[in-house]
């Protein structure tokens, strides 16, 4: 009788077992179902007006079709079967890559030279196959286990490409961007909006939660406080958060003098600040006690022992151990501010939720989109970089 | 955990529930921030009928995320599901740094207007505060726990259900805690695509610049939200305690 049974997931690294992968199969039965049954493209006359879907066979020219449908068969069977993370990735960003191009061309083969009525978009699927493809290379980048400064490095060299096809003209003829080129003079000034209100109100709830949370952790009524209050801060929802600073910031403008100078108004960017600030306080304080808390007794005594002083033991002894923690929080509240700031369009705050509220309101996806793609894009890359920073740290001080 | 006085929630819950039955008796405390004589209370439509449909709504999300977010959870941890476990992770990172407004204004041009493009947003946002805890509960049990129920001759089925699963349990509702406080104020952005929620106050008050709308609104879902965290939070210690936790 055995007592330890061998665990079937259990095999030395780096040796390929053949057989079907499971995640992958379904990454693979994925892109499959969606060129091959759902429709690739939407073509419509012009912005209002009824589309018309179109499979990947028609979307195409039969040529660039044979090349999508060529790489996606080599792609997605790869993906199915269990191969090394490296081939993988390889077989995922291949995908990935045909998509972005097939969307190109796609517009290009479908609207007639000159037409500038015309709007093509992808349709449901090409963005499941889209998302297939991103997970299946997610799934083999999460395999391959890359070190901070690698996924620093493909961020930038993903940021590179999109930049250049969109720098090119490739995708110029697609919906979205003619959404973009109709306004394409206030696009940059609602990103720089956006940004700033994200990084500024994180940057002040960072400089002001970190030492309250350091005042407040010794005493524990005062810790309990404060933590109860910002609690209950997170839970009235954004919309509201933003509307209710309206009165009174307009009426600060209006009485405290020079206030109106500093851009403080119930319209604008002053309410949206001040609550994404009000949002970012809880986790950055919350994280910080968390974070100070976890440093082990022993250490404390340690410090204590050696002669240093409450203030050196802070700065020198508990802050550095408590880094990862913190910047965690801070990584968390930043990635939920840039997705905030969005609300600052309903409030007239600026910002991409201007181009997401009035798609909205005027039933226009392709407008919607040219808010919502920047706004995940911002997000998604600040996450990756912070991340990688935070793992950074931490592997500094694991090193001795 | 910082937690409010079980008095004052008791109170605040009867404060709530005599402000949804009956608004008119509030109307004074609204006054002030209406502008002009417009009425300072919400009147559209009943202001129960849209809490209830509300809570509804983030009700049948959260139920919707916590059985798959579990689900998955489950799966990643097996031991044939060692592989997705590194995927997962990253999904659930990345997955939150999806914003509630774009998945919601994504959703539109595919499944219309109304309240079935909140419900995909709401579960989509619940399923990763979940997913997260149920995953480290599950992973981070003791191994020599494992290995005893294994000795006492449980199969796989039985392990996970009568051992692995009853002392996750208060992590578990820990995490559906967290996604049903986020999904009430979440849902209020379902108004801005014509779902019935709360949010239809606070949008109209925005629309029509009357602060006292805003108020309603948002005071109301964050007197929603505290009640449903204590509430999560009696069943989260009543779990610990079954669990044989020390409380």
């Amino acid at each position: 009788m055995t007592w330890i049974r061998p665990d079937p997931g259990g095999r030395p690294p780096g040796l390929i077992r053949s057989g079907v992968d499971p995640l992958g199969s379904v990454f693979a039965a994925f892109i499959a179902l969606s060129v091959l049954a759902l429709p690739l493209m939407t073509a419509r006359p012009n912005r209002i007006a009824e589309g018309t879907s179109l499979m990947a066979w028609s979307a195409l020219p039969s040529g660039h079709a044979l090349a999508l449908g060529g790489v996606l068969g080599l792609a997605a069977p790869l993906l199915a079967l269990r191969v090394a993370p490296r081939l993988r990735v390889a077989a995922g960003a291949a995908a990935l890559l045909l998509l972005c191009l097939t969307a190109g061309w796609a517009a290009d083969h479908l609207t007639a030279p000159g037409d500038r009525y015309a709007r093509v978009s992808p349709d449901a699927g090409w963005w499941l196959a889209f998302v297939s493809a991103g997970l299946a290379l997610g799934d083999g980048l999460a395999r391959l286990r890359p070190g901070p400064g690698v996924r620093i490095a493909l961020l930038a060299a993903g940021a590179l490409l999109t930049g250049l096809a969109l720098g090119s003209g490739f995708w110029d003829q697609l919906s979205v961007l003619r959404e973009y080129a109709s306004r394409s003079d206030t696009f940059g000034r609602e990103v720089r909006t956006h940004a700033g209100l994200a990084l500024s109100s994180v940057a002040a709830a960072t400089a002001i939660g970190i030492p309250a949370a350091i005042l407040a952790r010794p005493v524990p009524a005062l810790r309990t406080a404060l933590l109860a209050v910002l609690n209950v801060v997170q839970t009235i929802p954004s919309m509201a958060l933003f509307g209710m600073l309206i009165a009174p910031l307009a009426w600060i403008g209006r009485t405290v003098p020079g206030a109106a100078g500093l851009g403080i108004a119930g319209i604008g960017a002053a309410p949206a600040f001040v609550a994404l600030f009000a949002y970012a306080l809880l986790p950055v304080a919350a994280a910080t006690v968390a974070g100070l808390e976890a440093v082990p007794g022993p250490v404390r005594d340690a410090a204590r022992g050696v002669g240093m002083t409450g203030r050196q033991c802070l700065f020198q002894v508990e802050l550095p151990l408590a880094r990862p923690a913190i910047l965690t929080g801070v990584r968390i509240v930043l990635v939920q501010n840039i997705g905030l700031a969005v609300i600052a369009g309903l409030v007239g705050g600026g910002g991409l939720g201007v181009f997401v509220f009035q798609g909205i309101s005027q039933n226009a996806g392709d407008l919607v989109l040219l808010g919502a793609l920047p706004t995940v894009a911002l997000a998604g890359a600040a996450a990756i970089l912070l991340d990688a920073v935070i793992d950074a740290s931490r592997l500094r001080e694991q090193r001795p | 955990m910082s937690r409010i006085p079980r008095v004052l929630t008791i109170l605040l819950l009867a404060g709530l529930g005599g402000f949804l039955t009956k608004p008119e008796a509030f109307a004074a405390l609204f006054r002030p921030f209406a502008p002009g004589d417009t009425p300072p209370i919400y009147a559209q439509t009943p202001l129960l009928t849209l809490a209830v449909n509300h809570l509804l709504l983030v009700a049948a999300a959260t139920l919707a995320a916590s059985l798959l977010a579990v689900g998955f959870a489950v799966v990643a941890t097996r031991p044939a599901g060692r592989d997705v476990l590194p995927f997962a992770r990253a999904v659930a990172n990345l997955g939150q740094t999806f914003p509630p407004v774009a998945v919601l204004a994504l959703a539109v041009p595919v499944v219309g207007f109304g309240t079935v493009p909140t419900l995909i947003a709401l579960v989509l946002y619940g399923l990763l505060p979940i997913f997260e805890t149920a995953l480290t509960s599950l992973s981070g049990l003791d191994p020599a726990l494992r290995e005893a129920a294994r000795g006492l001759g449980l199969t796989g089925r039985q392990r996970l259900v009568q051992v692995e699963l009853p002392l996750a349990l208060p992590m578990i509702v820990s995490g559906i805690r967290v996604s049903a406080v986020i999904g009430l104020a979440t849902a209020t952005l379902g108004s801005t695509v014509a779902a019935s929620t709360l949010g239809e106050v606070i949008v109209s008050g925005l629309l029509t610049g009357n602060t006292a709308y805003v108020l309603q609104g948002g005071l109301t879902v964050a007197a929603l939200a505290i009640v449903v965290d204590a509430g999560f939070r009696v069943l989260q210690r009543k779990a610990a305690r079954r669990a044989g936790f020390p409380s």
